[in-house]
């Protein structure tokens, strides 16, 4: 069967954005990008299960602007076969993503839909349910364990308090939580091949998607700042300082 | 304009994230009603019509609503979504899995995790693991949203009489089903909704260490959290994860223990009331948010404050 993992260019994890003075968003301007790492987790996971023999081809898709090949040839390094760039210089929020999506997998026809459970830098955790709903595919969200059975998967999911498993008739989509597995380190000879991979590209109107933003940001402030705390010298200066100044033991 | 709130329960109890998502309706403006979707759940439904602010509940009950299946769930509250502006969900694990599937059926988007309400369609959210907030304005038709639930005080769980009303409960959607679940057991407050939390991280050194947090956390009525390294490396269990991709706490003590304090750590405790961090490297980042910093050994430190407590 065919994967298809969606992967989001998105500034890398270790960056700790400025928002801009002007409120209109955060600087992204010469910021390290990476791939947003639920989504290394993601395409991680569908080449196991290709190398498991469960699965035949894995696609990665992304959807933004020209540079989000650079993000399709780390998925190739990983280890899918070939890329969808789906180019576009509009803002996509998490709805265009799905619809987008549903387009290619009205095209690929995949049996599994594999993607981060969120975005790093909107932190939505929107978009694999809003694909699932648009195809009318079952959902596993934050997925921590998945095994391939025969016309169903079974997801073990990461839920407030423990964990919990469900079963998904296929086609179905996944989502990925942070334990499912450890991403491999991508090396050269990998990287070198994954230049020579397929990497189509189309755009939104090529899908009959109008990837318009629905919801309108205002501004983007700062969050209020701490007022800078103290060191305190030892435990009973701390406890003195919890009882009487904090009040909150 | 009318809110319609979708009750976290387990089948016998609200769950407390109800009660601030229910506070966030009432900031919208307008009558809140709020939908229990469970099995023999007619206990939740009473509680929830004896939540202040709530004019009447929507009880669906059958045994295909038990366990929260996001596809039975979008499709209760969409049954019953019409007539409806506004659409809340905590943001929860069970929200985060329907809310967009409900959003992405009715055609519109969704707002996730608001911590403010600036007016019925002007909300705000932390984006970058909280590192900006942004105000988002909505034109859609019908506003569905998640609700961070320490960003709103919760409404008084009694005064309120709202009736009782029974809807049609969906059929079985037939594509997924339940197999099981692992709770993990606990006689400590839920982390999310506790007063004081204890969180432990790398600088405990293993799981047989990070006991050394219990009698803290015992004396302190605490929770206890612990960071992703610690979770990752096997120290504490998954669902004790306080960051980014974790849970959110924003209680009134929070005790940072050999955390360091990576940016998506501090997304998830960061608006905690008192922050106390023991570290012993006095360049942690922890210290920069900490209001009480002891730069020290955890394994003496820990102890002797359980003493002095």
């Amino acid at each position: 069967m065919k994967v298809l993992v969606p992967v989001k260019r998105v500034v890398d994890y270790n960056v700790k954005v400025r928002v801009k003075s002007d409120q209109t968003g955060v600087d992204i301007a010469n910021v390290k990008m990476s791939m947003n790492p639920f989504d290394e987790i993601a395409v991680e996971e569908a080449t196991r299960l290709k190398e498991k023999g469960s699965v035949a081809e894995v696609v990665a898709v992304s959807c933004g602007v020209a540079q989000c090949q650079e993000t399709l040839r780390t998925a190739m390094a990983i280890g899918a076969d070939r890329g969808v760039l789906v180019q576009t210089d509009v803002e996509l929020q998490p709805l265009a993503v799905a619809k987008l999506l549903k387009a290619l997998v009205d095209k690929e026809q995949p049996q599994l839909v594999i993607l981060g459970k969120q975005a790093i830098d909107d932190d939505a955790n929107q978009t694999g349910q809003m694909l699932a709903a648009l195809l009318d595919w079952p959902q596993a969200t934050f997925a921590s364990k998945v095994e391939l059975g025969d016309g169903k998967v079974n997801v073990t999911r990461e839920v407030d308090g423990g964990l919990e498993t469900v079963s998904l008739k296929l086609p179905a989509i996944i989502t990925t939580d942070l334990r499912l597995n450890e991403p491999r380190y991508v090396t050269l000879p990998n990287i070198m091949k994954a230049k020579k991979k397929q990497l189509d590209t189309v755009t939104p109107q090529d899908l009959g998607v109008d990837p318009a933003p629905r919801l309108k940001t205002l501004k983007v402030s700062e969050p209020p700042a701490r007022k800078a705390g103290i060191k305190v010298p030892d435990v009973a200066a701390l406890v003195d300082k919890l009882k009487n100044e904090a009040k909150v033991v | 304009m009318t809110t319609l709130v979708i009750a976290e329960h387990d089948n016998a109890q609200l769950k407390g994230a109800t009660l601030n998502t229910i506070a966030a309706a009432a900031k919208i403006g307008g009558d809140v009603h709020v939908l229990v979707a469970g099995a023999n759940a007619r206990a939740v439904a009473e509680q929830a019509a004896q939540a202040a602010g709530v004019s009447k509940v929507l009880l669906a009950d059958a045994p295909q609503l038990a366990e929260g299946l996001a596809e039975n769930l979008a499709a209760q509250v969409l049954a019953v979504a019409s007539g409806y502006s506004h659409i809340l969900f905590p943001a929860t694990a069970s929200g985060k899995n329907v809310a967009p599937r409900v959003a992405a059926k009715l055609d519109v988007a969704q707002v996730s995790d608001i911590i403010g309400v600036e007016s019925a369609d002007t909300f705000q959210r932390p984006i970058y693991a909280g590192n900006a907030i942004a105000t988002v304005q909505s034109a859609d038709a019908v506003k569905v949203i998640t609700v961070r639930t320490t960003g709103f005080d919760a409404v008084a769980a009694t005064g309120g009489s709202a009736a009782i009303e029974d809807a049609t409960a969906v059929a079985d959607s037939g594509l997924s089903s339940f197999v099981g679940r692992e709770v993990a057991k606990s006689d400590r407050p839920e982390l999310a909704g506790a007063r004081v939390v204890v969180s432990g991280g790398r600088g405990l050194g293993s799981a047989e260490n990070f006991k050394i947090l219990d009698p803290l956390a015992d004396k302190l009525g605490a929770a206890l959290g612990a960071s992703r390294a610690a979770v990752d490396a096997g120290y504490a269990p998954n669902d004790w994860q306080v960051g980014q991709t974790g849970k959110i706490v924003a209680p009134q003590l929070y005790v940072a223990v050999g955390i360091s304090g990576a940016i998506q750590h501090l997304a998830g405790m960061k608006d905690s009331k008192v922050i106390v961090a023991i570290n012993k490297d006095p360049e942690a980042p922890i210290f920069g948010v900490a209001d009480y910093g002891l730069v020290g050994d955890l394994f003496q430190v820990v102890p002797e404050l359980t003493g002095a407590l």
